[in-house]
């Protein structure tokens, strides 16, 4: 891709030798894993080995980790499959309001199997509000799904608070965490924190679009989404993809060993971007968390003005991507429900730009990214007058 | 070096390099999300649309926006299964669903699924010869019938289902029909206005393609449920950030076995004859397993009296020979073919091996495997 891309929070590119390894696949261990001849057995190995590379990137098992094709089916999988283990049981499903929609449109859909449904409000930040969380659980609370890095504003939540203050109303409630924005940048414990379901995405980490994962606690019933050949200890069924799993396992090695390195780098390069952006245009304004407490790679900057999406599209044809929130819905979103949630002014509601780094950006890319944004800025409300 | 034989094609097929090239420019610079509002994306997301069209085209649909695609010709199975039935049930249109008994797992598994959950399934048995008869699942039909399901050939003995003139008799009445078309595409003609069907499953990885990508097929105007929710992608009808590279691989892959389609089968179906009767004539009481000519070109059931199929197939394996006892899902498992046994043999089951011949099998491959084929039989059944 040409130009400057500063949307790695929608998706990254695959690393080169990732697309070495899933190309090796495609032509070396192109068996089917459930086949008992050597064929299979070395497709199976593969899968095993990828398997290890998760688990050891993310804190768990190899016996814990389910193969789905992405992060949507794994919030799917978490919320649905934990639902659905009480017949006719009904109950309350909490989630933050901030989550994805994949987790937001799936308790929608839980709704009308019969479940309620209640949103926990966060605050300025987009910190969750654990007050109202306590308020929120008691005994038919089933599930409890907050994401551990937002994807719009790079809000972090205290996991580990999350599952005490539910855990102390209601020690049998599920709970699950959205990390797709998390992995490679900051550290997982899932199990020490205590959740017992955390979904996962590859092509967020330079691993391939098709695959994710849905890490599950040993012991936590779910109800499998997919029926069939019983695959992936038969919660998820259907022919493995092998090399999209083999370039996940190598995604995920390669970004556990290097996350310390990266989240440095990347901290230091947001807080220049928006440093220069606001030396130029002081109404520039930082939504969600202090940088200093946000995920190193996502930042939210209002511009009060304009409205983001034009200014993505005027910077799209200066060579610089980004976004106004998250990818899947920014085709048909007016606005975000995210920004929303904050209680920030009206002006800045629309006027919202994301702007998430990645292992590809250079100094380089962000100062010029930040000269564009200014002169776009500059543009759009010269325009106006 | 060990000579090495892959005769398990419809468990999965290695990749066409064509299909790989038309890939990696989708793993490597083009990676955008398809649903950025920026220049990048809109490129993946045309890339997408072209894909779409190609896998219309390929089954004769109308309309693209006709094709969902899916992780797996598993969960296009599924999706077309529950997304029907749960709809269906929240409308009051019904609540009945009737299935071949010698579907694959994944329709299989999940109309069990769904009768743990309320719905009534009945089960059509097939005929001796491994034939699914119109009649048969017309008289299994009720009032409430929502949805008939019934593969277009089977995985295992590779047996042809008259699958259009089920859907002309389920038609009169406001029967959905779906087909899986898993195995079948590739290998026989795939139109959904020749088959009339509502609903058609399609897998990548039968086909030299990616596994990792399907795609359901879904007639205009059928009420489907949704059960993967999220960012609108599909339409609203499947969630998820798309697999951009595997689908333009299934799209290709199709669209060269579209291609290549009248070539390559007389090419399998030559091979498959010289496998059956050079087995015939040279091993002792073998029996092909379902109907003798409407059947897929390149598989071959093959039963095998008084030989355990899974000390075969182990023997084979060090042979270098890759051939399976069915179904790959089931494999794992010690369960004699359900495919078999719902034909009426039982007896059957544990002595059958299915043979699954692809586009790189040679005429002296065939020799090889029939060679290795009448050592080991003779040597196991000496036992």
């Amino acid at each position: 891709m040409q130009g400057i891309y500063l949307d790695h929070a929608a998706t990254t590119p695959v690393r080169p030798e990732v697309v070495a390894a899933i190309q090796e696949c495609f032509t070396v261990h192109f068996g089917n894993p459930s086949s008992p001849h050597a064929v299979g057995l070395a497709a199976e190995a593969a899968v095993r080995r990828a398997r290890e590379q998760v688990a050891a990137a993310a804190g768990v098992s190899r016996d814990e980790v389910v193969f789905t094709s992405g992060g949507t089916e794994a919030n799917n999988l978490a919320l649905r499959g934990a639902a659905r283990t009480v017949r006719r049981g009904g109950g309350t499903l909490l989630c933050s309001a901030i989550e994805h929609p994949s987790v937001l449109e799936t308790v929608r859909a839980l709704q009308d199997e019969g479940f309620s449904v209640r949103q926990i409000p966060v605050d300025r930040s987009g910190a969750v509000r654990l007050d109202q969380l306590a308020e929120l659980v008691d005994a038919n609370t089933r599930l409890v799904s907050v994401a551990y890095v937002n994807n719009e504003i790079g809000a972090v939540q205290d996991i580990a608070e999350v599952v005490r203050t539910v855990r102390q109303i209601n020690p049998d409630a599920v709970i699950h965490t959205d990390a797709v924005q998390a992995l490679g940048k900051l550290p997982l414990a899932p199990w020490a924190w205590g959740v017992d379901l955390v979904s996962l995405s590859a092509h967020k980490i330079g691993g391939p679009k098709g695959v994710g994962a849905l890490l599950v606690r040993r012991g936590t019933r779910l109800v499998p989404l997919l029926t069939g050949g019983e695959q992936e200890a038969g919660l998820r069924s259907g022919t493995e993809n092998v090399p999209g799993i083999v370039g996940f396992g190598l995604a995920a090695e390669l970004a556990a060993a290097e996350m310390d390195d990266l989240a440095r780098r990347l901290g230091r390069l947001r807080r220049r971007v928006v440093e220069l952006v606001q030396e130029r245009l002081p109404v520039a304004q930082v939504l969600g968390p202090p940088l200093a407490e946000a995920a190193p790679h996502i930042v939210n900057l209002a511009l009060p003005g304009v409205k983001g999406e034009v200014m993505v599209r005027l910077l799209s044809e200066a060579g610089v991507y980004v976004s106004t929130g998250s990818a899947c819905s920014a085709k048909k979103r007016v606005q975000s429900h995210v920004i929303a949630s904050l209680g920030v002014a009206d002006e800045l509601k629309e006027a919202s730009l994301r702007i998430s780094l990645g292992r590809e950006t250079t100094e380089e890319d962000v100062e010029r990214a930040a000269e564009e944004i200014v002169r776009a800025y500059e543009e759009l409300v010269q325009w106006r007058r | 070096m060990m000579r090495r034989v892959y005769m398990d094609h419809a468990a999965t097929t290695p990749l066409d390099p064509a299909v790989l090239d038309a890939m990696l420019p989708f793993l490597k610079s083009e990676f955008g999300n398809p649903s950025a509002l920026y220049a990048e994306g809109r490129r993946v997301r045309s890339a997408l649309d072209e894909a779409r069209d190609q896998v219309a085209r390929a089954i004769g649909a109308k309309d693209p926006g006709e094709i969902i695609f899916t992780a797996s010709g598993t969960e296009a199975n599924n999706l077309a299964l529950r997304g029907v039935l749960t709809e269906a049930r929240r409308s009051g249109a019904g609540d009945h669903l009737v299935v071949s008994g010698i579907e694959h797992q994944s329709v299989l598994e999940t109309a069990k699924a769904l009768a743990d959950e309320g719905f009534r399934v009945t089960y059509v048995p097939p005929g001796p010869d491994g034939i699914v008869a119109p009649q048969r699942v017309l008289q299994s039909v009720t009032s409430g019938t929502v949805l008939v399901s019934v593969m277009l050939a089977n995985n295992e003995t590779g047996t042809l289902q008259p699958v259009a003139a089920i859907a002309d008799a389920c038609k009169g009445r406001g029967i959905l029909v779906h087909t899986d078309a898993v195995q079948a595409a590739g290998q026989v003609p795939v139109d959904v206005e020749a088959l009339r069907v509502d609903l058609l499953s399609l897998s990548a990885h039968k086909l030299y393609g990616p596994k990792g990508t399907g795609a359901l097929y879904v007639r205009k105007g059928t009420s489907l449920r949704p059960q993967m929710t999220g960012g609108g992608q599909e339409l609203e009808r499947r969630a998820g950030t798309e697999n951009v590279a595997g689908i333009v691989g299934l799209a290709k892959a199709i669209d060269l076995a579209v291609q290549t389609m009248e070539e390559r089968t007389k090419r399998l179906r030559v091979l498959s004859d010289m496998f059956l009767s050079e087995v015939m004539r040279r091993i002792p009481d073998v029996t092909l397993n379902g109907h003798a000519t409407e059947r897929l070109p390149g598989v071959v059931n093959l039963a095998f009296p008084g030989v355990d199929g899974e000390s075969l197939l182990l023997n084979l394996d060090m042979h270098g020979v890759a051939a399976s006892t069915g179904s790959a899902c089931a494999a794992g498992s010690v369960e004699p073919s359900h495919v078999l046994t719902a034909m009426g043999f039982a007896d059957r089951a544990r002595s059958s091996l299915r043979f699954s011949f692809g586009r790189d099998t040679t005429a002296d491959d065939v020799e090889y495997v029939v060679d290795v084929l009448e050592r080991l039989v003779k040597r196991l059944r000496k036992g």
